[in-house]
């Protein structure tokens, strides 16, 4: 009920018969019309009656203009006998369009005829005859029709001709200067939701100029108002202006992406009548077309947004999301665990604890309210994505993992975690991705030789398997036959993996620690076997450099993103993607999964985050707010929020459930490339390119929310500017970038990077 | 030419313009329309721009803040484009201009390959990647304890090397020469101490804090000399922090030169031998290096505040250096300097007794490095001539002796923008004293005689005789001291030295008023002779000319105060006045296959420089260095000017 869409906005995106436009206009107009609400508009006194003959006279009249600039005669007088048209005619249309012009009666140039009334209409709107406006109308579904009988690049061409000639291109300026007045000169409500408008019909209308080669023009008119856009906007801008020619567009993704999907815009309804007014009083048609054809307008009732929420939600490629996209149901609780009976006797070395044990994890866990043995009301079903079964080694895991949990440091703002920094020595700069196993015993590094790098953070030395031949005399029925098969003299503190070849984006370690995953520029994705140190599977698919990669908490499954677009959902023994999850409109740059594997997060330099769904790859979060792209994201330990980080140094706090943005952190000064969140999910750390490592209390951040908000209808909140009081701490290195955080079992946090010389 | 910057503010892009394009296109010799190239350029442009905005991408996921060159290149590989190679190194490539025309350019420096190959010092490639942990304990409060430095980083050592760093440090520091000697010799030899070159370098970064202490500054140099000199030892950007330490004892007032006693100014030598070494061995690690030096050191020898060490410390530097280093810095440079020096010697009082004899040591310094620099031109110009002829391009010969002969191994004059100083834009904005931007190579003879209106007799003296160059020019050009004496005994040198065409200059020389042991009662006069053949005439008219000139310009001249107005009355001369000198060249020039082929060349030098009569107060210095009979010399009343050309 909130998203009341007007009639005219509701044009169909994949409108795919250009002509359908006439008449989906005409319709709008006399829909107006019927309203009656602006009689005295010259666009809406077309008499309804007589207009379809009309109509129908100019397209002919039209027809005939193609018929003889492409020389055929004969035709031409055929078509003008049977339809009864006499040459004056024709000519008296073409006078009467260009506003008393000669008469153009040999109509040899469709086109400058055409223009020159388009211009007429532009330049005079209130003198010009309703008939010319048919004209360009005809004129304006003509075009892109021939485009694609010309070109056989369907989907560019088609995207682009859309860009056919609309108006005179020296009166850009003034159309666009003329809706600025009109917004600045509104009530301060209206103001900033209205302003919205200017960054998509600045970049239509100048892709528009461009597409009709009026490059002076585009550059005066990017030059006039590119000053008066949002600062976040600044990078798309850069690009922008360097588009000078039509040639430029084609395969410029910015601008694909810009045509294909609709720029969304969220504007109150009163706002949105106060423009549609305007435009119909000033009969800004112009602007109008874009309005409609290139732009989302999803109008809601209520308060407009104020400037500070509207900004925060923006600065996306194509706006905010649709809020009918974040509506769909998360099951963002966690599984139930596994039920795994402690073994009281295997308590040697913590016979005190023997008894409490059980308990107090059971309290704990009931405080966390995460863990509880009862099904969570928002938690999936348990099989609703098929997991893998439990081996006894993940029992072992397990258990180890609720053992250390016991002895796990309670964090808060007044018991900040020890921070442990693993330098990375003499990586010259090629250290591009790290990962901790969850039991913090090994570290992987990928770096820019393509290589991979396995180190041990214990005094446990990485060994390989013993070769087959080696294997095949051991006695398999030892009791320390894992222990047997192993190959002391391999034994190292670290090994390398050689396989990709470029450079390593993504690394991740599964679960259990058998395998690593890591992602490259070469477009595939590589198994690693930590047993035998050996690549097990390449996988193929991602035609571009893969920026990252994720194993699912629960193993089997990992997710892949790339330069390509999509994110991919694989299985460790499925050559190919189970599922695609496409939408993005550029490069997917960092993958996770939700702690229920039942879900993926990905960001994207498309400024978004989105959250997919395992089960049918649908995207059911779009996540709008932050001005960079995004190099990293957390899930809470609970699966209720996310944390993401961007270029722009702020970390975003979104709650899944609601799809709402609940917290900004600021602070930081350059990318950051490492958020986690603390075991319990009191503390988030973030870790940046500007070489600190910041804690935040997450717990107040999520507590402040006020849960009311999210039950408005409009759906948006004030976010409160806490950043100061939320920073708990920020730890400098002396000059190494910080490329990973991790949270020991027992809340010690770990951070990697690279040594930084220059 | 890649692009350079337009006057368009607003379009922040580099643009490339449409003559570059033409340029292109004819250097593939495809001739372009002036359109076509326009076209080209606004697409050319776009498509870089475009390739630049996809490789930032690279440089995110790699998580850098510098775009590097394989970023661009996966960039142009992704959308199918050719990749640019031949750019992939680590350090910045020096971007030039050209005054003249405006052509900026890459540039593209040679490198043999064979000296590459065959070099005996191979560096041991990189280190390792490792791990290491550093823990920060936070308290309640979150606030940390203090960061480890590096002694404590020490500790992480592994047992060995801890141990081997303390035993090194402690015999290199302590009082055991024998220990010390040892501990050097192990330095300079152990394979396996690179994890501890950084701590060392630390170590020796210590100078500053012993600047009261030769003898611990000395020990530091020595354990400079050693790491430099260990083959196995990959020094890195540590040579930077090295040739600080070094150039500190070069050129800082230490604490030490407070006592006259102590003799720093051998520490200063040594200093300055070591940083050549280094500078020839190592140089090329860090790119600019050369300049970086080259820049202090000026920066040194033209700040008057500074004492007399620290300039004696520039010269020696520059000496060090090499002759190109000599003539670009402490050449253009000596007249500026040279009226402080003549400030410093022409104070008499007691007070000024401590300072007027470092001015002596400055003196003397300068000396010997114009010398060497005279010398070296000389020898270059030889072996230019040589190479011409001969088709064998001086490297052979060059090779043998200094490495500043071969002309290959002096670092070309790179672009001065290097970042990590920031020395570039101070260098090009000091226009006085840049000796980059303006310097235009000075011929030998006008060289000479200006350098001859310093140092007078001096300079004639050392020039003409003395050691040639150490024992180490060349056989060639390097003759016998006897067949110096007279022009007509040069004609059987000519014949051992067959190749060399012969430059032999005769000169009067009246040192009338400077207590010489003999005066001579004709004018100055310089006859350059070739066999056969003399210019007394013009030249003793010349000399004449400027007598009277100098006489006119200070009446009160004779009355020994001539080198007051020295430095003054230098400069316009250039425009005015004869030539004093003309040299011929003459001799015979034989290839391995031509029987030989008389020439004869006769050039006059551009400017006439000596308008004044020899300094007289140059004689009365001690001469220091290593001349080995100077007084002897100084009987003669004719010099022998007798260059091997």
């Amino acid at each position: 009920m909130a998203a009341v869409q007007d009639g005219p906005m509701e044009l169909d995106a994949e409108k795919e018969a250009k002509p359908e436009i006439l008449s989906d206009g005409t319709s709008n107009l006399s829909g107006n019309t019927a309203s009656g609400t602006l009689s005295s508009s010259p666009l809406t006194a077309a008499p309804a009656g007589g207009a379809p003959k009309m109509e129908d006279q100019q397209t002919l009249i039209a027809v005939l203009q193609f018929l003889k600039r492409n020389k055929l005669s004969e035709s031409v007088e055929i078509l003008r006998r049977e339809a009864g048209l006499g040459e004056h005619q024709e000519g008296s249309q073409a006078t009467d369009g260009s506003g008393g012009g000669k008469g153009d009666g040999d109509g040899g140039d469709a086109n400058s005829l055409l223009s020159r009334v388009s211009i007429t209409s532009a330049a005079a709107p209130q003198s010009m005859p309703v008939k010319s406006d048919c004209i360009i109308n005809i004129f304006r579904c003509d075009l892109p029709f021939m485009f694609m009988l010309s070109e056989d690049q369907p989907d560019v061409s088609v995207v682009l001709s859309a860009y056919s000639q609309q108006g005179d291109p020296p009166l850009y300026q003034v159309y666009y200067s003329g809706l600025k007045n009109f917004i600045e000169s509104v009530l301060d409500c209206h103001r900033a939701e209205l302003s919205q408008l200017f960054y998509p019909l600045f970049v239509h209308m100048y892709l528009e100029l461009v597409y009709n080669n009026h490059e002076t023009e585009a550059k005066a008119f990017f030059d006039k108002f590119s000053g008066d856009q949002e600062c976040y906007y600044q990078d798309d801008l850069h690009i922008l202006c360097g588009l000078t020619k039509k040639e430029h567009l084609k395969g410029n993704e910015v601008l694909l992406d810009f045509r294909t999907s609709r720029f969304v815009l969220h504007i109150s309804r009163d706002s949105y009548q106060l423009l549609k007014r305007h435009l119909q009083e000033r009969h800004n048609n112009q602007i109008w077309n874009i309005i409609q054809e290139h732009l989302y307008i999803d109008i809601f009732d209520g308060m407009p947004r104020s400037k500070s929420q509207i900004d925060s939600m923006s600065g996306s490629l194509a706006g905010e999301a649709k809020r009918e996209v974040n509506k769909a149901k998360v099951f963002y609780g966690l599984l139930k665990e596994p039920e795994i009976e402690v073994p009281l006797d295997d308590e040697d070395d913590e016979a005190e604890n023997e008894e409490g044990k059980p308990k107090k994890k059971k309290t704990k866990k009931d405080s966390l309210g995460s863990k509880s043995k009862k099904q969570d009301p928002n938690a999936p079903q348990q099989n609703r994505i098929p997991l893998p079964e439990l081996k006894d080694s993940d029992k072992l895991d397990k258990i180890m993992y609720m053992k250390e949990s016991t002895k796990r440091i309670r964090l808060g703002p007044e018991n900040l975690p020890s921070i442990c920094f693993y330098t990375f020595l003499n990586a010259f700069q090629g250290l591009t991705a790290v990962d901790f196993t969850d039991d913090s015993s090994l570290l992987a590094g990928g770096f820019a030789d393509s290589t991979v790098r396995v180190w041990s953070v214990t005094p446990k030395k990485l060994r390989k398997v013993k070769s087959a031949g080696e294997l095949n005399v051991i006695e398999k029925e030892s009791d320390d036959v894992l222990e047997r098969i192993m190959d002391e003299k391999t034994a190292s503190e670290s090994k390398i993996l050689h396989g990709h070849s470029g450079p390593v984006y993504g690394v991740s370690f599964s679960p259990d620690r058998n395998y690593l995953l890591s992602s490259s520029e070469d477009g595939t994705v590589r198994l690693w076997s930590l047993q035998t140190f050996t690549c097990l599977v390449g996988y193929k698919g991602h035609n571009y450099p893969v920026w990252d990669t994720h194993f699912s908490p629960f193993g089997y499954y990992f997710v892949s993103g790339g330069h390509d677009r999509v994110a991919r959902l694989w299985a460790t023994d499925h050559y190919q993607p189970l599922r695609i999850f496409a939408g993005h409109l550029a490069d997917v740059t960092c993958t996770r999964f939700h702690p229920n594997s039942n879900y993926v997060a990905t960001g994207s330099t498309d400024r978004t985050v989105r959250l997919w769904d395992v089960l049918n790859a649908n995207c059911v979060r779009i996540l709008t707010g932050h001005k960079g792209p995004i190099h990293s994201l957390a899930f809470s330990p609970n699966g209720k929020f996310l944390a993401s980080g961007s270029t722009d140094g702020r970390v975003l706090l979104w709650d899944i459930g609601h799809g709402l943005m609940i917290g900004e952190l600021k602070g930081h000064t350059d990318t950051i490339y490492a958020l986690k969140f603390s075991r319990d999910g009191e503390i988030l750390a973030s870790g940046s390119m500007d070489n600190t490592v910041r804690l935040w209390d997450s717990m107040k951040a999520f507590d402040e929310v006020e849960t009311d908000d999210f039950t408005a209808t409009t759906g948006h909140i004030h976010l409160p500017d806490n950043s100061q009081e939320l920073l708990l701490g920020m730890y400098h290195s002396k000059s190494t970038p910080v490329t990973h955080l991790h949270f020991t079992r027992r809340n010690l946090l770990l951070a990697a990077g690279a040594y930084n010389s220059q | 030419v890649r692009s350079s910057m337009t006057e368009r503010e607003e379009r922040r892009f580099a643009e490339v313009p449409r003559e570059s394009i033409k340029l292109m296109a004819e250097s593939t010799g495809v001739e372009l329309s002036e359109e076509v190239a326009t076209l080209l350029a606004e697409d050319v442009c776009y498509r870089l721009r475009e390739a630049t905005q996809n490789s930032s991408q690279f440089m995110r996921h790699a998580k850098r803040r510098k775009l590097s060159v394989e970023d661009f290149n996966r960039a142009l590989r992704w959308s199918n484009t050719e990749t640019v190679c031949g750019y992939g190194a680590q350090d910045a490539l020096p971007f030039r201009p050209l005054k003249e025309g405006e052509l900026f350019f890459v540039e593209d420096r040679e490198i043999n390959l064979v000296e590459l190959a065959l070099a005996t010092n191979i560096p041991k490639g990189c280190a390792e990647t490792m791990v290491r942990v550093h823990v920060s304990y936070l308290d309640g409060k979150g606030n940390l304890e203090p960061q480890g430095t590096v002694p404590t980083a020490v500790q992480s050592l592994s047992e060995d090397l801890l141990k081997y760093y303390q035993q090194i440090t402690r015999a290199i520091l302590g009082e055991d020469p024998h220990l010390m000697k040892v501990a050097l010799l192990d330095l300079q030899s152990n394979s396996k101490i690179a994890a501890l070159l950084p701590y060392f370098v630390y170590v020796i970064s210590g100078v500053k804090s012993v600047s009261h202490d030769l003898d611990q500054l000395n020990r530091l140099l020595h354990m400079v000399k050693s790491l430099v000199q260990n083959p196995y030892l990959y020094l890195g950007s540590y040579v930077r922090s090295l040739v600080s330490s070094v150039m500190y004892c070069i050129l800082e007032p230490l604490a030490a030169s407070i006592n006259p006693l102590n003799d720093h100014w051998t520490l200063r030598d040594y200093a300055a031998l070591l940083l050549s070494h280094i500078f020839w061995t190592h140089g090329d690690l860090v790119s600019g290096l050369y300049h970086q030096i080259l820049l202090s050191l000026q920066k040194v020898l033209s700040d008057p505040v500074r004492p007399l060490c620290s300039h004696y410390g520039a010269v020696v530097g520059l000496h060090a250096l090499g002759w190109k280093a000599v003539e670009r810095v402490l050449y253009p440079h000596l007249p500026a300097y040279w009226a402080n020096l003549q400030a410093v010697l022409d104070d008499y009082s007691v007070s000024n007794a401590q300072v007027k004899a470092d001015g002596h040591k400055v003196y003397g310094a300068i000396l010997v490095a114009v010398e060497r620099l005279l010398k070296m031109k000389a020898l270059s110009l030889t072996l230019a001539a040589e190479g011409g002829c001969a088709g064998l391009p001086g490297t052979a010969t060059g090779a043998v002796g200094f490495r500043e002969n071969s002309l290959g191994l002096s670092p070309p004059p790179e672009p001065l923008s290097e970042p990590p100083l920031g020395i570039a834009s101070h260098l090009q904005a000091g226009g006085a004293g840049c000796p980059w931007e303006e310097w235009t190579p000075v011929s030998l003879p006008a060289m000479y005689c200006e350098l001859y209106s310093f140092f007078g007799d001096s300079l004639a003296v050392r020039f003409s005789t003395g050691p040639p160059l150490g024992g180490a020019t060349p056989p060639g050009p390097c003759q016998p001291l006897e067949g110096r004496k007279e022009p007509a005994s040069s004609a059987p040198n000519l014949e051992n030295t067959r190749k060399m065409p012969q430059l032999t200059a005769s000169m009067n020389i009246s040192p009338r008023r400077d207590g010489s042991p003999r005066m001579e009662p004709q004018p100055p006069s310089l006859a350059a002779t070739v066999p056969g053949r003399s210019l007394a005439r013009s030249s003793s008219s010349s000399s004449s000319v400027s007598r009277s000139r100098s006489s006119s310009s200070r009446p009160g001249r004779s009355t020994s105060q001539s080198r007051d107005i020295f430095p003054k009355a230098r400069f316009p001369l250039p425009q005015a006045g004869p030539p004093a000198f003309s040299f011929i060249i003459g001799g015979r020039q034989m290839g391995r296959r031509c029987q030989g082929r008389r020439f004869q060349t006769s050039f006059t030098p551009t400017p006439p420089h000596t308008t004044l009569p020899p300094r007289a107060y140059a004689h009365k210095l001690p001469v220091i260095g290593r001349v080995s009979k100077p007084v002897r010399r100084w009987t003669c009343s004719h010099y022998s000017l007798h260059l091997p050309l």
